[in-house]
């Protein structure tokens, strides 16, 4: 293979080499002996294959949620009634819910955002309370959002509000904090109006951080999702992870967990591209 | 239709199915523009039968009304025959459902079988109601849910209710319990591990789970570690885990045990994680489990809807209790929109043969079973050990708290409806292992215990 080729094709072959090691290492280490039976036919009956072995039951094989994944992704948009939904609805649900509160934190986190960048007195106002809000983990804020607002799936969205709107907050803050002073007073002597200052020297200057901060938000708001889901339940992938949970399917849990990460790079990359289109060269 | 003529008419003949028409498309479109609205329509049934009654030959009547006329007739009967009453009690249910498309949250555990297998298996639809039944994580999730009117009516540990209106763990909220779902049919259930410690007096520092802090499991174990000696705050320790994580967390050796609603012991079982130590019939023969609740508001503001939900219930109750039925409930309810297990755990549960995790096929017909009426003494025994472990403060006027939120009167009237046998008391001693409460002295009956957080 030649120096060019080896560049191209190299980490791909590696990542798959990993894969297939992965897999070879779970698949030995799953391997399911077929032990003798411990009791007799009535009880066996009863019970499933691995507790008549007296075992307990085994972590599924690669082969099995493969076939588990594969029945899921033949038939993602089943309904068959409140309960149990294909696996496509579910993500349907739960990005629905991610962007509702991700937009809404958007909303507010970037004009507050500019405010606090822009004033150091309104900076320095606010910081207490960012401090101390900034850390309280989104879970914590569930009790409290069903309590007061009544409602579960508004709370799973304000949920996610409250996780998003710190990195945005803080990075549109450092971002518009941080514009070159000689851009500023370029402007200044120009005599160039506030709101065309603040749109066309500092939003395109700051556009960077921004967009860093809300591709941040956009990785934990999806993280949140999952195990708020999990906690209010409904609809959504975390609610899927939950019922699966609930029966004790492994093979189920895993091609959830496979989905979750699937649909967390897609929209982290899809952040990423915005980024490049707002970076500009020095 | 001669069922809903008017029998206070000389002219018209009772005893024929409909003797003014010549055919029945005449009958029907002559019907069909002077339609009386279902309430009219029941209380010239109750008219009808009270003229029937009366002048068991129609000639008669017709004779006599046409002799004094019809107003008088009328004054004359109401003088001895209480008929507006009468039409008012009969056409109390029979109104239409206010509400007819509803939520109703349930855990997904075998207690909620009657309100689950309404949905599949067509009570629900059959009584006219749209109802969707909606799993739902936990008990406090499903107490929050019901709170904020996104569920019209769930599915409760019998003692959230009382919790509930007591403000216990939560805002004061009148709540009502008007059926029971199941007695028996929880287990405490110890990991493999621990096959040998059957004596509880080997329990002390294990590690065990309930559903939920206001739930029979939590009172019902401690009872029953007390008994033995155990203090349960002190000799052990008790955590609430939803059920459906209890099997997770006992193969993760989190826990060495949990008193806990079935399927979860079953699956415990056929996972090979866990065994059955002993079913709780056994500590308390007949001991009430889950709940059907809705709040007063509901019950108040809806109150056709609510009969009809609760007849739907008290059917598929009925149905339930046979043990021949069993079965095809097992796999109405097994699937992942309901219970989301195997059909052999669920089918282990409701027939009572199953494997006990120790090797033995055991035979316990009435492992689990189905009796809507709410005792009021039930709540009252749940109201003292309330007290007992320090969640109750203060006094409580026992019977009056049981009579509100246990509607044993709704209870009664529609399992009658259904075919069931309600008892003529709403209140009865029992035994708690060997040791008989009497609901009228629950203050005694408190008293008497050597381990009790009363201050």
């Amino acid at each position: 293979m030649s120096v060019k080729g080896l560049q191209y094709w190299g980490a791909p072959l590696l990542s798959l080499a990993i894969l297939l090691v992965f897999l070879g290492i779970w698949h030995a280490s799953t391997r399911q002996e077929s032990g003798a039976r411990v009791v007799d036919a009535e009880y066996a009956k009863l019970v499933g294959a691995e507790a008549a072995t007296g075992k307990k039951s085994a972590f599924p094989t690669p082969a099995e949620v493969g076939a588990k994944l594969w029945g899921h992704l033949a038939d993602p948009f089943y309904d068959k009634g409140p309960n149990d939904k294909g696996i496509g609805i579910q993500l349907a649900y739960s990005i629905a819910r991610v962007l509702t509160g991700y937009l809404l934190a958007a909303l507010v986190a970037v004009p507050l955002g500019f405010l606090i960048g822009m004033s150091p007195l309104v900076y320095r106002a606010f910081d207490p309370f960012i401090q101390v809000l900034k850390p309280i983990s989104p879970l914590a804020w569930m009790p409290l959002a069903l309590f007061t607002l009544q409602d579960s799936s508004v709370s799973a969205v304000f949920v996610i509000f409250i996780c998003s709107i710190w990195p945005m907050l803080i990075n549109t803050a450092f971002g518009v904090a941080s514009v070159r002073r000689e851009w500023l007073n370029v402007a200044r002597t120009l005599e160039v109006g506030p709101v065309r200052k603040a749109l066309r020297v500092i939003l395109p200057a700051a556009a960077p951080t921004i967009m860093t901060g809300m591709r941040i938000s956009i990785g934990i708001a999806w993280l949140v999702i999952v195990a708020a889901e999990m906690l209010v339940g409904g609809t959504g992938i975390g609610y899927f992870v939950w019922n699966e949970w609930n029966n004790l399917s492994i093979a189920n849990i895993l091609s959830g967990i496979l989905a979750i990460g699937l649909v967390g790079m897609v929209l982290d990359q899809v952040l990423a591209r915005l980024t490049i289109l707002v970076t500009f060269p020095e | 239709m001669s069922m809903f003529k008017d029998p206070f008419n000389p002219e018209v003949k009772l005893g024929c199915a409909c003797g003014r028409h010549r055919d029945q498309a005449t009958h029907d479109a002559e019907l069909g523009s002077r339609r009386l609205d279902t309430e009219a329509l029941s209380s010239r049934a109750v008219d009808q039968a009270v003229m029937r009654a009366l002048f068991p030959c129609d000639g008669e009547r017709r004779r006599f009304l046409k002799a004094v006329g019809a107003n008088t007739a009328l004054a004359a009967i109401a003088q001895f025959f209480p008929l507006a009453a009468a039409r008012e009690a009969f056409a109390q249910g029979r109104g239409p459902i206010e509400k007819p498309n509803l939520k109703v949250g349930f855990i997904p555990i075998t207690c909620a079988t009657p309100i689950i297998m309404s949905q599949p298996m067509g009570y629900f639809g059959r009584a006219g109601l749209n109802v969707d039944v909606v799993k739902t994580a936990g008990w406090a999730v499903i107490r929050d849910k019901t709170l904020n009117k996104e569920y019209d009516a769930a599915h409760m540990l019998s003692p959230m209710p009382l919790a509930i209106t007591l403000g216990v763990g939560s805002r004061p909220i009148p709540y009502t319990m008007p059926a029971v779902e199941n007695i028996n049919g929880q287990a405490i259930t110890l990991a493999v591990k621990h096959k040998d410690k059957r004596d509880p007096k080997q329990w002390k520092g294990f590690k065990f789970a309930v559903p939920f802090d206001y739930s029979m499991h939590n009172y019902l174990l401690r009872y029953y570690v007390a008994e033995h000696g155990l203090d349960p705050d002190k000799d052990i320790q008790i955590r609430a885990v939803p059920p459906p994580e209890m099997v997770a967390n006992l193969r993760a050796d989190n826990i060495d045990g949990f008193l806990a609603p079935d399927p979860v012991n079953q699956r415990a079982v056929y996972d090979g994680v866990g065994y059955i130590h002993t079913l709780t019939k056994d500590i308390w023969e007949g001991h009430p489990c889950c709940a059907f609740a809705a709040s007063k508001e509901f019950v108040t503001q809806y109150p056709n809807t609510y009969r009809a939900l609760l007849k739907a219930i008290m059917e598929a109750t009925a149905f339930a209790t046979r043990p021949e039925n069993r079965k095809q409930i097992a796999e109405a309810i097994a699937p992942a929109n309901y219970l989301n297990q195997p059909v052999t755990v669920v089918e282990q549960v409701l027939t009572g043969t199953f494997a006990d995790g120790l090797g033995n096929v055991r035979k316990v017909p009435d492992r689990i079973d189905f009796d809507p009426f709410p005792w009021h003494s039930f709540a009252i025994w749940i109201l003292t050990q309330m007290k007992r472990w320090g969640q109750l403060k203060g006094d409580v006027d026992y019977a009056k708290v049981a009579r509100e939120v246990f509607l044993a009167t709704d209870a009664a009237r529609l399992m009658k409806e259904v075919g069931l046998k309600p008892p003529a008391v709403t209140s009865k001693k029992f035994a708690v292992m060997g040791k008989e409460f009497d609901p009228s002295k629950p203050d005694a009956y408190l008293a008497s215990f050597a381990i009790k957080r009363t201050a």
